[in-house]
């Protein structure tokens, strides 16, 4: 509460607060992806990097074997192994991310955009035979049967219908983006091992503290984070400034219907965007359960809705305005938690984004995924 | 005329707007409109008729709250999102905000730190939505489309968070004992029955319906449509956008509150849980699954998603899963809404082109 408070753990909340932010920014990275190729609030990212959560969990547990963390002894201190474990986890993390973003992609937005196909049209068709199968039983053995087999020949006719191919309004993108989301969160909540409970992960490394900076406490997996979080961003910037389907990404995201006609394959770019967003998130996720060691059912909602934000802030539509967004969230966030106490945390963020916004109506630096320039 | 062709009509009357309905006799129709009316003031009988029973029955809690607690609620909401989404065209993330504003000035007048009689704190309610509406309004809707979105969502949640952080304002516990509305002859406003509470909010849904329909084909109304249509054009041709997108908002606004209002003093309790960022986001989905831009719509939307979760509640937690993915089929197979908007740029053709 006092100015001592803040002097004292100054460059603590600094160091926590840019790791939040990293985590942030890698996030804000799908939304504004998304945003800038389809002009669409992607509201189903936060259920993508909620299940790349899962997904690492389920992989270092069931998978590689490791143990709840309970004390005592780590499973690998140093060396190969643990390095190897950590790469595995966060390929793993982008792995499962990115399928849920296509997937989610290919089910909610294509039908949509007058471009559904022959996997959209099963899936939906398995969805409803499942939501069918619920008024007849509980049971879901049975219930996978029935939609399995009403999915056969309902496909079929959905397959029909999306033939018209006729491009929705924007909102019905957005209100389809939070059914999916409500649906993934509500699946995970369902069909996890345990209901609604807080998910403990494994601590897979020892948190040393590596160094001291200013007298903040940096450890190992703040630094891991920062590596990684730098890595993927600056991979991702050179991919869609250097390489042909990131020139695609850029001509989308500039006029898509003009790109359409000069030959560039939009769905596939489309595709593309999805699969970068997600896996940025995936890795999000990893680091995630990294630092903080839990995950939750419906841990993306509220994540999710910060690094919109951030992508706000930075400018969306803007891949380096994400990583300003970001940090610049993350930090105002710690340090207004510091000064008004902790439960204004939300607060701060919103007042932040809502008088940068008054300043530079599009956010710190501009919309520009199509002007992206190294 | 064959019998498919004729069901085909009807059908269409229903979501395409008036087929057949227009080519009845005026007296028909006002009292087709009036029998409706009546059945739906009857609405909380509703489970004791034959067949009509078994379809809105909801198992497990008692119909007649689900309608004043959530159907009514949800009703007036998505009538009023409508006006800032529909008709204005403005994203509006943030609407569960002003809905909390209106039910904590109710519940502060009329029992936290005052006692006046609801009736007193209703006007004074509304006016204080509009007033938030207005205050949010002013610095913000010279934005764009999506940066609105994400700062009226963050309005809404600033409301909540403030009023679980704020003593004054009853903290995390809420306030409790928030007056009932007076008692009007043989109507008892109670805890215990919720029957008058319907009785007042379906007249009220019906003084809403009719205030905006006016407006929606007012000087206003044609206002909106042009800001929504095409800003820059409306702005060109000397439409003061921004006058009118305000107006908008606090429209939305007052009847965001005064849902709050009637929602405090049905419940007689309120506490910051019930202001969820979520709300906002079904409210939405209310508005768009019944069609956005078209008040019929929005109240069919605002039944349905209040509806739906109680209706199958023996489908148990899966519940929500099922109305997620009823959401992405709607939206895959009915984009314009299950009552789409008559008459927009991107709406069905006019049913007039191929009534031959």
């Amino acid at each position: 509460m006092s100015n001592w408070l803040i002097y004292r753990t100054f460059w603590d909340l600094t160091v926590s607060g840019l790791v939040l932010g990293l985590i942030y920014a890698l996030v804000a990275l799908g939304y504004t992806m998304v945003y800038g190729v389809l002009r669409l609030i992607n509201f189903a990212h936060s259920e993508v990097f909620m299940v790349g959560t899962f997904g690492v969990l389920v992989s270092l547990t069931k998978v590689f074997g490791i143990p709840l963390f309970e004390g005592g002894q780590y499973p690998f201190r140093t060396g190969f192994v643990l390095v190897g474990i950590l790469l595995a986890s966060l390929l793993i993390g982008m792995f499962v991310s990115g399928v849920g973003a296509i997937a989610i992609e290919r089910i909610a937005y294509r039908p949509l955009r007058g471009a559904g196909d022959v996997y959209g049209a099963v899936a939906l068709a398995f969805i409803t035979g499942l939501i069918l199968s619920f008024i007849f039983s509980s049971d879901i053995g049975l219930n996978l049967i029935i939609a399995a087999v009403v999915a056969g020949p309902l496909s079929i006719l959905y397959l029909r219908i999306f033939k018209r191919g006729r491009q929705a309004p924007r909102l019905a993108f957005l209100i389809s983006a939070i059914g999916v989301s409500m649906a993934l969160a509500e699946a995970v909540a369902i069909w996890g091992p345990d209901e609604r409970v807080v998910y403990q992960t494994p601590r897979i490394l020892e948190k040393k503290v590596l160094f001291t900076f200013f007298g903040a406490h940096v450890r190992i997996d703040y630094v891991i984070v920062a590596v990684g979080a730098v890595l993927m961003m600056t991979s991702l910037l050179l991919f869609v400034n250097r390489t042909r389907l990131g020139r695609g990404i850029r001509a989308v995201a500039q006029d898509a219907e003009t790109s359409r006609i000069l030959g560039v394959n939009v769905d596939l770019v489309i595709l593309v965007t999805f699969l970068l967003g997600g896996a940025m998130a995936g890795g999000a996720a990893m680091m995630f359960t990294l630092v903080y060691d839990q995950t939750r059912f419906n841990i993306g909602f509220l994540l999710g809705v910060k690094s919109f934000t951030a992508a706000v802030l930075g400018g969306i539509g803007n891949i380096r305005g994400a990583l300003l967004g970001g940090v610049v969230l993350g930090l105002a966030e710690n340090y207004g938690s510091a000064v008004f106490g902790g439960q204004w945390k939300d607060v701060i963020a919103f007042i932040v984004l809502l008088v940068v916004l008054m300043f530079r109506p599009t956010g710190i630096l501009g919309e520009s995924l199509a002007k992206a320039r190294v | 005329m064959n019998l498919t062709q004729q069901f085909r009509d009807i059908t269409r009357s229903v979501t395409h707007g008036p087929g057949v309905f227009s080519k009845l006799p005026k007296s028909a129709r006002w009292s087709l409109v009036g029998m409706l009316i009546i059945a739906f003031y009857f609405m909380p009988y509703w489970p004791n008729v034959p067949v009509l029973g078994w379809i809105v029955n909801t198992p497990g809690t008692s119909f007649e709250n689900v309608l004043t607690d959530q159907i009514m609620v949800f009703v007036l909401m998505a009538l009023g999102l409508n006006v800032v989404v529909g008709f204005a065209g403005l994203l509006d993330l943030g609407y569960v905000g002003f809905y909390a504003v209106g039910a904590y000035t109710t519940a502060i007048l009329t029992s936290q730190h005052a006692s006046w009689p609801w009736l007193a704190a209703l006007p004074v309610s509304v006016l204080a939505a509009m007033a938030a509406g207005v205050i949010l309004g002013t610095p913000t809707l010279r934005l764009r489309g999506d940066y609105l979105a994400i700062v009226t969502l963050g309005f809404g949640e600033i409301i909540r968070i403030t009023a679980n952080n704020t003593n004054w304002l009853g903290g995390p516990r809420g306030i409790n004992n928030i007056k009932h509305p007076p008692n009007i002859g043989p109507l008892k406003f109670t805890v215990l029955d919720a029957k008058p509470y319907w009785y007042l909010g379906f007249t009220i849904i019906l003084l809403v319906l009719f205030v905006l329909h006016r407006l929606e084909h007012s000087r206003v109304g044609r206002a909106w449509s042009a800001v929504r249509e095409d800003e820059d054009a409306a702005e060109l041709m000397g439409v003061d956008t921004f006058k009118f997108k305000l107006w908008a908002f606090a429209i939305g606004a007052a009847v965001g509150g005064l849902a709050g209002s009637l929602y405090a003093t049905k419940v007689a309790f309120i506490n910051p849980d019930g202001f969820l960022l979520q709300l906002s986001i079904l409210f939405l989905a209310a508005v768009v699954l019944g069609g956005t831009g078209n008040m019929y719509g929005a109240i069919v939307g605002g039944f349905l998603v209040a509806w739906v979760p109680e209706r199958f509640r023996n489908f148990d937690t899966r519940r929500y899963f099922v109305f997620g993915c009823i959401l992405v089929l709607v939206m895959v197979f009915r984009p314009q809404g299950i009552i789409p908007r008559r008459g927009s740029a991107a709406g069905p053709a006019p049913v007039e082109g191929d009534a031959q």
